[in-house]
């Protein structure tokens, strides 16, 4: 393992240290070293939380901004941040209007969220979740409510961190972000594993030449190995994967978020792109908006994601709004 | 003796302490065979700040405990936190100011953590989780004291039967955490869980054991 780091254990926090010195226009520290905020937090909406472990750069962090998320919490690598680190990111952006926390699906995240919520209660702030679930092949269809929340997760903190900037009620920016990553869906490939910098080595393996289809976000086993095929065949497996879920039809309008997943070169994440607008081109679907770029990555793995998002006017608006995130800048 | 002084209690947790310390690397692998591979990472991150913390510190086995339990639940995170910080808070509350822990106290100790547990996660024998290994230890111990066994005969069963709770989660299809996900492709292999609470009630026992010994 060649890393450029310290102390493997204090990874997290020396990264935290470097984050919020480049990106003090964007975030401020709060109270709590787990806990990070914007800088301009507005004092009259409702508050946008997110929160999960660390490793997924930009995930998490760089999506706190302008139209985005408000604060977030950050755990150990691959590992929940704390109740406590919740409720305070809780407390940070909380203006009286309550509390949207938008997380993925992990126990970790569930236990400690739910603990949180109970302690923010007492203190008389009103906390609402929402649950993303996009993963395709985490669970099966009819148990969607047991799938993990992976890149799609971008795309409802877009929708809802638009909307709560517009004013909205808690219970509204709830319902959009519901509707969002009600409307998405998500399916990883993995063709390396990832390596915990504590670790040393990686925790689990994918032979040379073969890939994992519907791999998780921390190298959670996917549904099927298969030997590593061009971008042309891994862009039709993902696409067959995610369209026929929701499902999406000719005349649907889109958004395509094709993410790496760490050590993938950029470059390539381009060439599956372009199969997959073919793939999406052909079957009558129109892309509004595509993303192709590291948006939330596994630490060193090789390998992509593809996250489709069927668009109504609704959707479709609050999606264009501008944002400003070191994770996302939208004009 | 009938079970340990309270007051000497500190060295048992740190006992604890060395043995996650001790099987960092191999909680990660059976981690990493159908989690994510953090469990011995956070587990010593965790088990190593409690000890630093305690080393000057003179504290009964019960505040230990409660400190051990607040600081995995507010510092350490993960599912980690809020499970193993939930049963040895409330395994501290349980046990109290009592003077002596002999077995009837630790078996109650160990229930009312289970009862706090059962309130945080959904999770139940047969489910490939560390209730697997909770489960039979408890019921092990609770059977010694009925049968009015000896401490340290106690703990050799309860060791027995957490370490044979953590072995049927081989055979077991994950229902709840992070490799229910899995399905049957979480069979045939050790919940990451189950192998951390056998490891801890293990330490626990052995350093209750060399206690009662001398």
């Amino acid at each position: 393992m060649q890393r450029i780091i310290n102390d493997p254990d204090h990874i997290v926090d020396e990264m935290l240290k470097g984050y919020l010195k480049a990106h003090s226009d964007i975030v401020a520290p709060t109270g709590n070293p787990r806990v990070v905020m914007r800088a301009d937090m507005p004092g009259d909406k409702v508050g946008l939380v997110t929160g999960g472990g660390s490793g997924h750069k930009p995930g998490f962090i760089g999506y706190v901004g302008q139209n985005m998320c408000d604060a977030v919490a950050v755990g150990e690598i691959f590992s929940s941040p704390t109740a406590a680190a919740f409720l305070d990111a809780f407390r940070a952006v909380n203006c009286g209007k309550g509390v949207a926390c938008l997380y993925g699906n992990y126990s970790g995240d569930n236990m400690n969220v739910k603990m949180a919520i109970k302690m923010a209660k007492k203190e008389g702030i009103d906390v609402k979740t929402v649950v993303a679930n996009d993963d395709v092949p985490s669970a099966p269809k009819d148990e969607r409510e047991k799938r993990r929340g992976v890149a799609g997760e971008i795309l409802m903190w877009k929708a809802a961190g638009a909307k709560a900037a517009q004013g909205a009620s808690l219970d509204d920016v709830i319902a959009i972000a519901q509707k969002a990553i009600d409307s998405t869906r998500s399916v990883g490939i993995g063709i390396t594993p990832c390596t915990l910098p504590a670790v040393g080595h990686p925790n689990f393996e994918i032979k040379d030449g073969t890939m994992e289809v519907g791999i998780g976000h921390h190298g959670e086993p996917g549904i099927e190995v298969c030997p590593l095929e061009p971008a042309a065949q891994i862009a039709k497996r993902m696409v067959d994967i995610v369209l026929p879920d929701y499902p999406f039809t000719a005349g649907d309008e889109v958004v395509v978020l094709v993410s790496g997943l760490g050590a993938t070169p950029v470059m390539e994440l381009y060439v599956l792109y372009d199969e997959i607008d073919n793939l999406l081109g052909a079957r009558g679907i129109k892309t509004h908006r595509a993303y192709v770029g590291n948006y939330f990555t596994s630490l060193d793995m090789m390998g992509a994601t593809l996250t489709v998002m069927k668009l109504d006017s609704e959707l479709k608006a609050l999606i264009d709004e501008p944002c400003y995130a070191m994770g996302l800048k939208q004009i | 003796m009938a079970g340990i002084k309270n007051a000497d209690g500190k060295s048992v947790l740190l006992k604890m302490a060395a043995a996650i310390q001790e099987n960092k690397a191999y909680l990660s692998e059976v981690d990493g065979l159908i989690g994510d591979g953090d469990h011995g990472v956070n587990m010593n991150k965790g088990f190593t700040m409690f000890a630093e913390r305690i080393q000057d510190d003179t504290l009964t086995f019960t505040e230990g405990l409660d400190t051990l339990g607040t600081l995995l639940f507010t510092e350490i995170g993960g599912s980690m936190g809020p499970i193993y910080g939930t049963l040895f808070m409330d395994m501290a509350g349980a046990g109290g100011d009592s003077d002596v822990i002999d077995t009837g106290t630790l078996a109650a100790m160990l229930r009312a953590g289970l009862d706090g547990l059962y309130d945080v996660v959904e999770a139940r024998p047969g489910d490939k989780t560390l209730v697997d290994t909770l489960v039979p230890a408890l019921e092990a111990l609770e059977d010694a004291k009925d049968k009015g066994m000896d401490f340290t005969a106690a703990l050799e069963c309860m060791k027995a039967a957490a370490a044979e709770g953590r072995d049927a989660t081989v055979d077991m299809v994950a229902k709840y955490g992070r490799s229910s996900r899995l399905g049957e492709r979480s069979r045939g292999v050790l919940d990451a869980g189950a192998a951390s609470c056998c490891i801890l009630l293990t330490a626990m026992a052995e350093g209750m054991q060399v206690l009662a010994e001398n």
